[in-house]
């Protein structure tokens, strides 16, 4: 994985001098809330309903044992023993004090970590596919890219002020499993005539207006990728809304102009940019390559499984992914028990999860966006040990993809703009299904929520989708079928009426018997739905 | 200080600019609007509000001294841009950002190729003078021609 060198260090370590110099401005009164607080933001502080909020950035989602220590140790020195995992690949802690944060940004610097752009109106956090470099159907490992794009972004002095947040997720295979279009700018490394390139697609997002990105370029040469990218961004600082914040994200703009406009202002801005000569050297990506070169994976392993242990076989089958190196696998740590709060993990728990990535997965792991933990190469031999630790530590729910493996935003149990909780209610679900024993019968099948329309929790994206809204000051849930944001991208509809608490948990039951029902072999619940319609679902709802 | 004065001439004064990275004589006037700039041949000092097209003054940088970009919210930043697009189209003159400038975008600012800062409320000059000073190095290509460190690696 990327190191830094003595350049980077001296960046995050200035950055953290900078913020305590900041906090300090702060608290002796020099500046105000209005001042401080885009400062915190690009710092990734939050206020919250009950405290400081801080978000750190996990590039590309990608961590070593050293980094995962450290989050556990941070979880237990500044909050309360826990960190929480969320759908942007990052971490946050819910307990902050602002008098500490510099000092926590500083631990987080000794582990070549940082909370920079994870919020404010900026260039977020980069994220990408979590199975990069062990995915058998990649064209190449995504991350050299997305690590220039992360260079290249931080501390953009052009673009710190954006109309809007500006979120680029960077892929390399056909699947999608980033939510790519999802994305104020999604790029897919692909390949052409032998060479690689990367095609953008701008303008897709989640919250209130969600939209699908369209391709504005199928092929960007590698070495244009940031004059590009630069590009797409001076157009949107130019002409993104300002009035409005509800219409200020890059989506608007690319619809309001249409994609064939924006595209072509993009691509006289790159024209004028190209003569500029502001794109790093080649070298500099050859440079970062090979920290992203494959472990030595050995040879001649063993590929069979003992699946005399009924509970262990369950786990394979629904927790270990197939990798590229014959003998091994990608096993995923689910991190949604049942009945748990979705990505939560104790200090305890990360620090065994660092101790297995050190033993069984050359020190490397990843969070996804499904607010999970990915071992990406570990031996099938060594995957009854593994399983055997993550049951011990409670980390062994063997669920990925399934009803209880739900994203859920924090909600109104922690965020100041939720309109309902969301937490207990993925309580509630997996709950539910875990009681019914229906899980598994029901096999994929992606249920997301969000506690208010800005879509935190993906609820647009979700096979079940469940958005919280107030209702005459109750909080009520209204229900979505038919999302994706897989390569087969689509956003869900509402079924209808909204429901209340039990009422929601009864109607997602109440969908799955519809499915049961109808389904042909073979098919996931987004394929019936697909096939099938909204209408024999309404009818069991309200029928 | 904001409003267009008689003749339409407006902007900061001399006296207004807190700090200045720049030899020449400051230009002793005012400002005007982009509109008026544009109707008149003689005007050397222009003042840009955030939804300004600078590229509308690019035939006329040969006789413009001073370009004034205003900030009237921080968080607005398309001034950022506009100051690029000069800079890129090597406008020589003074590019002075004005308004709700503060200690933590001066750093930011200077990169684009911002050369003079003349704040509404007068910054503390010791922590201005570490802002300035803030980044010994930087990622990226900007109005300030630094070599980013992605060249910098390379020899
Ligand atoms: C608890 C404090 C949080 C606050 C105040 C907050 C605020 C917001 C707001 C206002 C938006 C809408 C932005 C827009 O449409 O322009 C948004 C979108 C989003 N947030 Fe959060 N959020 C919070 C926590 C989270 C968490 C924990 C996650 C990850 C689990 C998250 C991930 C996202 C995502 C994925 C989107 C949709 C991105 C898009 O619109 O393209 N947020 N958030
Ligand atoms: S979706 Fe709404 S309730 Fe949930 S975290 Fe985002 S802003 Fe808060």
């Amino acid at each position: 994985m990327y190191l830094y060198d003595q350049y980077d260090q001296a960046m995050v370590d200035a950055r953290v001098e900078e913020f305590r110099d900041q906090t300090r401005r702060r608290l002796e009164g020099k500046l105000s809330e209005d001042q401080f607080k885009p400062l915190r933001l690009m710092n990734g502080l939050y206020l919250q309903l009950h405290a400081y909020m801080l978000r750190v950035a996990i590039p590309y989602g990608t961590l070593n044992s050293r980094q995962m220590h450290m989050l556990a140790d941070i979880g237990n020195k500044y909050d309360r023993g826990y960190g929480h995992f969320t759908t942007r690949q990052n971490i946050q802690y819910n307990w902050i004090k602002l008098e500490e944060a510099p000092d926590l940004l500083a631990d987080l610097a000794s582990v070549e970590m940082h909370a920079i752009q994870t919020s404010g109106n900026c260039i977020r956090n980069i994220s990408s596919d979590h199975f990069a470099g062990a995915a058998a159907d990649e064209l190449v490992d995504p991350r050299p890219y997305a690590e220039l794009l992360r260079q290249w972004s931080s501390f953009h002095p052009e673009f710190s002020f954006l109309p809007r947040k500006f979120k680029i997720a960077v892929i390399a295979s056909d699947t999608d499993r980033a939510a790519m279009k999802l994305h104020d700018i999604g790029i897919q490394i692909v390949e052409r005539d032998g060479a690689l390139g990367a095609a953008f697609y701008v303008g897709g997002g989640m919250g209130r207006t969600p939209m699908v990105a369209p391709c504005i370029r199928e092929f960007v040469p590698l070495d244009q990728l940031v004059p590009y990218a630069e590009a797409c961004l001076r157009v949107y600082n130019r002409y993104g809304r300002r009035d409005n914040k509800y219409k200020a994200r890059i989506k608007i703009l690319v619809h309001e102009l249409g994609k064939e406009e924006y595209a072509r202002q993009v691509e006289e801005e790159f024209a004028h940019l190209l003569s500029q000569g502001i794109e790093p050297p080649l070298a500099e990506l050859e440079r970062i390559k090979p920290f992203f070169a494959d472990p030595e994976f050995e040879f001649g392993l063993p590929t069979g499984i003992d699946r005399s242990d009924p509970d262990f076989a369950l786990w394979v089958d629904r927790n270990a992914v197939p990798h590229k190196a014959p003998g091994y696998v990608s096993a995923v740590i689910s991190l949604k028990p049942v009945g748990g709060i979705p990505g939560d993990a104790s200090a305890a728990q990360m620090h065994e999860m660092a101790e297995l990535t050190k033993q069984y997965s050359f020190d490397e792991c990843r969070v996804t966006h499904t607010q999970n933990i990915v071992l990406p190469h570990v031996k099938i031999a060594d995957l009854h040990a593994l399983w055997t630790r993550l049951d011990a530590a409670g980390l062994a729910n063997p669920n990925i993809d399934t009803i209880e493996d739900i994203i859920a935003c924090p909600g109104l149990d922690y965020c100041s703009l939720a309109n309902a909780r969301s937490i207990p209610v993925a309580q509630k679900i997996s709950q539910r299904f875990s009681a019914n024993g229906r899980t598994a019968e029901l096999g994929e099948l992606k249920l997301k929520i969000s506690g208010c329309i800005n879509a935190c929790g993906h609820h647009h994206a979700g096979h079940i989708g469940i958005l919280g809204v107030d209702k005459k000051g109750v909080e009520n849930y209204q229900l979505l079928l038919g999302g994706s944001e897989a390569q087969d991208t689509s956003l869900a509809r509402i079924t209808g009426p909204g429901f209340d608490e039990p009422g929601i948990v009864d109607a997602v039951e109440t969908v799955t018997d519809v499915y049961l029902r109808e389904r042909d072999a073979g098919e996931r619940f987004l394929d019936t739905y697909r096939r099938i319609g909204m209408e024999p679902f309404k009818e069991a709802l309200y029928g | 200080m904001a409003d267009a004065g008689i003749n339409g001439i407006g902007g900061t004064s001399p006296d207004e600019v807190q700090f200045r990275f720049r030899d020449d004589e400051p230009v002793d006037h005012g400002t005007v609007t982009v509109d008026s700039f544009l109707d008149q041949s003689n005007a050397s000092a222009v003042r840009i509000e955030p939804g300004d097209d600078a590229r509308a003054l690019l035939p006329h940088l040969g006789r413009l001294r001073l370009v004034e970009v205003n900030f009237p919210v921080f968080s607005d930043g398309r001034g950022y841009s506009a100051a690029r697009v000069l800079r890129e189209a090597e406008y020589a003159g003074e590019l002075r950002a004005v308004g709700d400038v503060l200690i933590d975008q001066l750093a930011l600012l200077r990169r684009c190729g911002f050369d003079a800062f003349a704040p509404d409320q007068r910054l503390n000059e010791v922590d201005a003078v570490a802002a300035f000073a803030r980044w010994e190095n930087v990622y990226q290509h900007a109005a300030d021609r630094r070599r980013p460190i992605p060249e910098l690696r390379h020899g």
